[in-house]
């Protein structure tokens, strides 16, 4: 029997465990609290609401590169990567075991709308241990990478969480942002924002933009060899997380505020930070775009 | 939501025990199964958890087909469903098994 033809393997597609397994070592890694510890949502249960044996989170330990790193994945097939309690304590306890066992890095696989709703102050405060777990991994020199690369993107406190490490790696499809689009309009109104605009939700949210802005570190295909790459780079490249270090990426931002703040949509943005034809941006594939974009392109320091 | 409990008999063992898999997920017309060694001889137990009430004869027969043509003796399967269709509990049940056999996993 031949092999069947090579089908090319979509990151955005695959599940949380799919992804870890791809992004990993072949044959390293090992989940922690795996479903069969039935570690569900009491929230969910209590509101008589379905739970995951897991969830909706794949923690656990695996190589990159032949070096020994902690990661985790969140699924966002169940309800939509949302952080509930449990949820956000397997991510805080692998950030906390960081700190005993010094890996060679923390890798956060994020595709989440943010707080699961259902659980409130729990799933908030969830958010928060979270981001102070990271910044206590960083502060004890173990790198933390954001992989952005889900279908729901990565939003709300996560999206916080997110800019806190110390990189981000995001594909064209993912996004990345606080409130979504859906959260906006219905706050604030279809005459303020329509969430059915898909090009109009991209090119605000999307990782095109993200990168061009300095969101996104890095830029990748909708694959799971380039994010396993992109990984194996930004492990090495840790940021310092001393006040001097802080006080650069604020004047940064502040720069950046000033510059494209009054910006109404992406294109304008990107014809301000420096691009000839902004409105071809979205059209371009990934090599096509970085050329376009060139110098115009923000990177946090 | 429903809480079921069926034990099925089936002709065949499923194997040496391996380590639990998962796969699936909960959301709406769809469920995540998740299979364990420890059954019995001869017996496999299933729980079902599941957001669509009344369905208890459905689940029972879906089961009972699914356990009669599989190799799912000395396995536990548990179910978390969200309000899945007998057709998409019968793949997925399909899939987990699979995933629970296959070689080098």
């Amino acid at each position: 029997m031949t092999a069947p033809p090579a089908v090319p393997r979509s990151f955005r597609e695959a599940s949380a465990r799919r992804r870890l397994l791809d992004l990993l070592d072949p044959g390293s890694f090992r989940e922690l609290l795996g479903p069969a510890a039935r570690e569900s949502s009491p929230h969910l249960a209590a509101l008589d609401l379905p739970v995951s044996f897991d969830d909706g989170v794949v923690v656990g330990a695996g190589r990159l590169g032949g070096e020994p790193v902690l990661a985790a994945g969140q699924e966002g097939r169940f309800l939509g990567g949302a952080v509930g309690e449990v949820h956000g304590a397997k991510l805080t306890g692998l950030l906390q075991r960081a700190l005993r066992e010094r890996p060679r890095a923390v890798l956060l696989l994020l595709d989440t709308g943010g707080v699961r709703l259902q659980e409130a102050n729990a799933g908030i405060e969830a958010v928060s241990e979270v981001m102070r777990a990271v910044l206590s991994a960083r502060g004890a020199g173990v790198p933390v990478l954001a992989l952005v690369g889900g279908a729901w993107g990565c939003f709300g406190g996560m999206g916080i969480v997110a800019r806190c490490c110390d990189a981000v790696v995001m594909s064209e499809e993912a996004r990345l942002g606080l409130s979504g689009p859906d959260v906006i309009e219905a706050s604030r109104g279809v005459e303020e924002l329509d969430a059915s605009d898909r090009a109009m939700v991209w090119r605000t949210w999307g990782g095109k933009h993200r990168a061009l802005l300095g969101e996104a570190d890095e830029l990748v295909e909708d694959d799971p060899a380039a994010f396993r790459r992109a990984a194996l780079e930004w492990v090495r490249r840790p940021r310092p997380l001393s006040l001097p270090a802080l006080e650069r990426e604020q004047a940064f931002l502040a720069r950046r505020l000033e510059e494209l703040g009054g910006c109404a949509d992406g294109p304008d943005a990107w014809r301000a930070a420096g691009v000839a034809e902004p409105d071809r941006l979205p059209l371009l594939d990934l090599p096509a775009w970085s050329a376009a974009v060139g110098g115009a392109r923000r990177r946090r320091p | 939501m429903e809480h079921l409990a069926f034990e099925m008999d089936s002709r065949e063992e499923g194997g040496p025990a391996r380590p639990p898999v998962l796969v699936g997920a909960v959301g709406s017309g769809n469920l995540e199964v998740l299979v364990e060694p420890g059954g019995g001889a001869g017996r496999c137990r299933v729980e079902v958890h599941t957001s669509a009430p009344g369905f208890a004869a459905v689940w029972e027969a879906v089961l009972r087909d699914f356990a009669g043509r599989h190799p799912v003796a000395g396995l536990s399967l548990a179910v978390n469903d969200g309000g899945a269709t007998p057709a998409v509990v019968t793949l997925r049940l399909g899939q987990a098994l699979e995933e629970y056999r296959r070689p080098g996993r």
